[in-house]
């Protein structure tokens, strides 16, 4: 468990993150989305100890941050923003390196080396050198790096960044089957990977979080009106009109006549759904209805309107 | 302890898994052997005085120079971030990464021991403690250096920046008892002191007298704590 609470970095004069409080269950796994410079990476870098909190408290499975840094670092397995890679070496040298460090050697350490090459599709290139690996490899190889002792925590700070499609898919799996167990803590700036990959979602803007839930609970929280498309055969302007006397929640937006079809573009509050008295009174009137479809606000124009306006609060 | 040997056996593996190490060793044993054999049967002389001057100019150049990428290549590629993650102290980080650059010293050293051989087979009257005795000196200047280097080193994410601080810092350390005339009276016993080449010399003539042993030791161990120092501060910034 990851528990935060009123956490604060500073750069000199530059206030970087800004007195943020969240709680990360085992066995969940978290996105931390946000744009570039909103404050992500500083705060992985702190709950990894890396960098020291300028105030406030962290707490990794009861264990504080500033007194039981190593206690936590054992805990914890990281990837870095940018996977840094000690190019020179062999793949299976610089698991050895690190897994000494954590005091894995021996046999330990060959059924370590055997796990995370099996869960990370390492098979074909641990006697090579790292510098000959490509992108894709280089990126598991990293990730396999942060697992080699098993760590009950996973914090990976942008993992799928400069991939090519079939990589991130590869590498999303491999995350969502480690989340099963593990307590995964992943930043991104792209929605859609965080979308497809967490349980819950940590919106960060300049420093601040914004917002804080499953993106079921975002969408119904920040959700704002509902876009209704149509296209009505037999209808024309002053029927619509007619609608709009008739059902005052909706808005009516626009009209366009091609072909004889009417595309007509209503809008409604998300709590009232007026389509199936829309439906009622084109069949009294006698209208097909060819189409009909809300458009409902997505997650992407969520996270667009919390990251660049930053005054919506949850 | 452990830890210690961890970083000591990457970093080793980094040198020679790099051409780094070899390049290091070859124009080591070169430049000194060049010097030494270019003299050493003029002057029909039983020693190796000409070799241990030559190796300390020679380090001059050569320890910053391997010492220059122990840490701050780490800043400069990101796995400082790795390392610092790691349930690892500042203190072994540093201790392993002195003493891989340090061994590397000493292999070097080593391979000039082919001169004493040459010596041994020619000479008459070798005086094996003198010979000792300037060994451990260069040893020992090599271990300070060493310690300067990884120094300079850590300030910086920029290699090249590290060797130019690292020679800077080494020569200035170099040339302190050649600017004694320069220097007030009161004050030359104590900038004599901090000159590295009057305690070199001290112990190439065969006195190995505590002083400058502690010299050298506090020295290393000077700069391998202003090296944890900065590398700790930084994570508060």
């Amino acid at each position: 468990m990851i528990k935060v609470t009123d956490l604060s970095k500073d750069y000199g004069p530059v206030e970087a993150v800004k007195s943020i409080s969240f709680e990360i269950q085992d066995g969940e796994i978290v996105g931390f989305l946000g744009a570039n410079g909103a404050g992500k990476t500083t705060t992985l870098k702190m709950i990894t100890g890396y960098l020291v909190p300028t105030e406030g408290k962290i707490e990794v499975n009861d264990l504080n941050i500033i007194d039981d840094t190593h206690e936590i670092q054992k805990q914890i397995g990281y990837l870095p923003e940018l996977n840094p890679l000690y190019t020179e070496m062999r793949v299976y040298e610089y698991f050895e390196f690190l897994a000494g460090i954590r005091n894995i050697t021996g046999r330990p350490f060959k059924d370590a080396l055997a796990r995370v090459v099996e869960n990370c599709g390492l098979n074909g290139v641990i006697h090579k050198n790292i510098s000959e690996c490509s992108k894709g490899y280089k990126q598991r190889i990293g990730l396999a790096a942060a697992m080699i002792h098993d760590p009950k925590i996973l914090i990976l700070d942008e993992p799928v960044t400069g991939l090519d499609p079939n990589q991130i898919v590869e590498i999303r799996g491999l995350i969502k089957k480690l989340g099963k167990e593990k307590l995964v803590f992943m930043s991104s700036h792209i929605l859609q990977e965080i979308q497809a990959t967490v349980d819950r979602i940590m919106i960060i803007h300049e420093g601040e979080i914004v917002a804080n839930g499953t993106s079921d609970e975002l969408m119904s929280n920040f959700m704002g009106n509902v876009l209704l498309n149509m296209e009505i055969k037999g209808g024309g302007v002053e029927s619509i009109e007619h609608i709009q006397a008739k059902l005052p929640s909706v808005k009516f937006i626009s009209m366009e006549d091609l072909n004889g079809i009417q595309h007509v573009q209503f809008e409604y509050d998300k709590g009232q759904d007026p389509r199936e008295e829309l439906f009622r009174y084109a069949v009294d009137n006698n209208w097909s209805i060819l189409k009909m479809t809300p458009h409902t606000t997505n997650l992407e124009d969520i996270f667009r309107d919390l990251t660049t306006e930053g005054d919506i609060n949850a | 302890m452990l830890n210690i040997r961890m970083v000591f056996r990457r970093e080793m593996l980094g040198f020679f898994n790099s051409p780094m190490a070899y390049i290091f060793l070859v124009i080591f044993a070169v430049v000194n052997g060049y010097f030494f054999t270019n003299t050493f049967f003029l002057f029909g002389q039983s020693d190796l005085r000409t070799l241990f001057d030559i190796v300390p100019l020679v380090y001059l150049f050569f320890i910053p120079a391997i010492s220059m990428g122990l840490i701050a290549r780490e800043n400069n590629i990101g796995t400082m971030e790795i390392i610092s993650t790691l349930p690892l102290n500042t203190y072994e980080f540093v201790m392993g990464k002195f003493l891989a650059g340090f061994s590397l010293i000493l292999l070097g050293l080593a391979a000039t021991s082919i001169h004493f051989f040459t010596l041994m087979a020619v000479g008459t009257n070798v005086d094996i403690g003198a010979i000792f005795s300037g060994y451990l000196g260069l040893a020992l200047m090599g271990a300070t250096f060493t310690a300067i280097g990884v120094y300079s080193s850590s300030v910086t994410e920029n290699q090249v920046v590290a060797f130019i601080i690292g020679v800077f810092v080494v020569l200035v350390f170099y040339m302190l008892d050649k600017t004694l005339i320069f220097v007030p009276h009161s004050l030359a016993g104590l900038v004599q002191f901090l000159a590295v080449d009057y305690h070199l010399s001290n112990i190439s003539r065969g006195v190995i007298d505590s002083r400058n042993l502690v010299y050298f030791f506090s020295m290393i161990g000077f700069f391998i704590f202003l090296t944890i120092q900065t590398l700790e501060v930084r994570r508060w910034k």
